[in-house]
């Protein structure tokens, strides 16, 4: 995956959001990520920690919450988590293309001041 | 550089070896365009010019005398005890791509251009494949390409020789083509002389699969030579695909290629997509591909 570029627009949108809100220093940026976008999180700690120097968030923490990928069952009418993109339902083994949750790539929130 | 595939910082992307950022684009506002004057009325007149795109790090302030409102969404702020406080932003990643993605859809979509956006491994047989599809498809339907590679224009004069107008994008060290590299490579095409845009992304089958480019269909590749079992381990994409074109099929009987299970594989990742198998080198099944491309354009087959 591309974590550098993802991470040089996770710091763009928060300096943009922080310089709105009139902030100095950004504490902390809260992702979401989903683990079927293929994003490493420790590739993106990695890209994170090389490229905040010289922003406002050089010495922020960034805190990733890791999203399950969740399935619609047709046949079942439930959701079932898994992520294996071409695993089936569990209960009656039918495969899911319904993606419910999984592909989130956010930044959720900043801490600033 | 990232740990999965080698790819780098958003790096000097070159069209047709100028920098991308110099080319103009009817997608594209010129950044430059906008600059006024003021007159204090003291005899000193002074120019200003300034982007609106660009970024001033903090601690670099140089202070535009001027408020500029902003109109996109306000961020709310939750006062935290520390002092420090929370700004909600919940802004995807993707939101710029998706969106510049959107208009050239439409700008396509006006136009009535059809686009492809052709994805595969290296050396999977794209620009082999292309170069015949365009040789079939010319008589009746006017080509133009994009093709994107980290270097080298070899592609492009590969496909120069159909007599099609080629863009080359050269990303330098990105590994995948985006929405805003699209739209400014549009900008050296002569769009209204065009029926359908071709666009051979970078060869590489993880990251391309989540950018979004504006076009109508999506093509994958894979070569009998890659094996039966490379859409189960690059599953995002072929499920993203509308599209996927088993090619090389002259070199079955010298690889152990089991055709059966390859389409068994693609359906179980994308149920949805056609399939096509082809030799570009033979000709086998070349009809089958471009006539279904050629009906993709056909008027009122909408796209």
């Amino acid at each position: 995956m591309h974590e550098v570029g993802i991470m040089q627009s996770v710091l763009e949108i928060a300096e943009a959001q922080a310089r709105t809100s009139g902030a100095l220093r950004i504490h902390e940026i809260k992702m979401r990520v989903g683990r079927m976008t293929g994003v490493v999180p420790e590739a993106l700690d990695h890209a994170f920690a090389v490229l905040r120097e010289r922003t406002m968030a050089a010495a922020a923490r960034l805190d990733v919450e890791l999203v399950p990928g969740a399935f619609w069952c047709m046949t079942c009418a439930a959701e079932f988590e898994s992520d294996d993109l071409i695993g089936g339902c569990p209960t009656c083994h039918e495969p899911s293309f319904d993606m419910r949750r999984g592909r989130e790539l956010d930044v959720v929130s900043l801490e600033v001041d | 550089m990232c740990v999965e595939c080698g790819c780098g910082l958003p790096g000097p992307t070159r069209i047709d070896g100028r920098q991308a950022s110099e080319v103009s684009s009817p997608l594209i506002e010129d950044p430059h365009a906008y600059s006024h004057e003021h007159d204090h009325g003291d005899g000193h007149v002074h120019t200003h010019e300034h982007a609106h795109d660009h970024d001033h790090a903090l601690g670099h302030g140089h202070a535009h005398g001027h408020d500029h409102p902003h109109a996109h969404d306000h961020p709310h702020d939750h006062s935290l005890a520390s002092g420090s406080r929370e700004i909600a932003v919940h802004q995807s990643v993707f939101a710029a791509n998706d969106r510049m993605a959107e208009r050239n859809r439409g700008f396509f979509k006006a136009l009535g251009l059809l686009t492809l956006n052709v994805v595969s491994s290296p050396g999977s047989g794209k620009t082999a494949l292309l170069q015949k599809t365009i040789e079939r498809l010319q008589p009746v339907t006017r080509v133009g390409v994009i093709v994107g590679d980290l270097e080298t224009d070899n592609d492009a004069r590969r496909l120069r020789t159909t007599g099609a107008p080629v863009v080359q994008i050269s990303t330098g060290t990105l590994c995948h083509l985006d929405a805003e590299m699209i739209a400014r490579a549009v900008g050296q095409l002569d769009v209204n002389a065009l029926d359908m845009l071709i666009i051979e992304n970078v060869g590489n089958l993880v990251c391309p699969a989540e950018f979004d480019l504006g076009e109508d269909l999506r093509v994958a590749l894979l070569s009998v030579t890659e094996g039966e079992d490379k859409p189960l381990k690059y599953p995002p994409m072929f499920r993203h695909a509308h599209v996927v074109v088993i090619t090389k099929t002259d070199l079955t009987p010298h690889v152990d290629f089991d055709r059966a299970a390859a389409v068994e594989n693609i359906r179980r990742v994308n149920p949805n997509a056609r399939i096509f198998e082809v030799s570009a080198k033979t000709g086998e099944g070349m009809a089958d591909w471009c006539s279904y491309v050629a009906s993709r354009k056909a008027p009122g087959a909408g796209a």
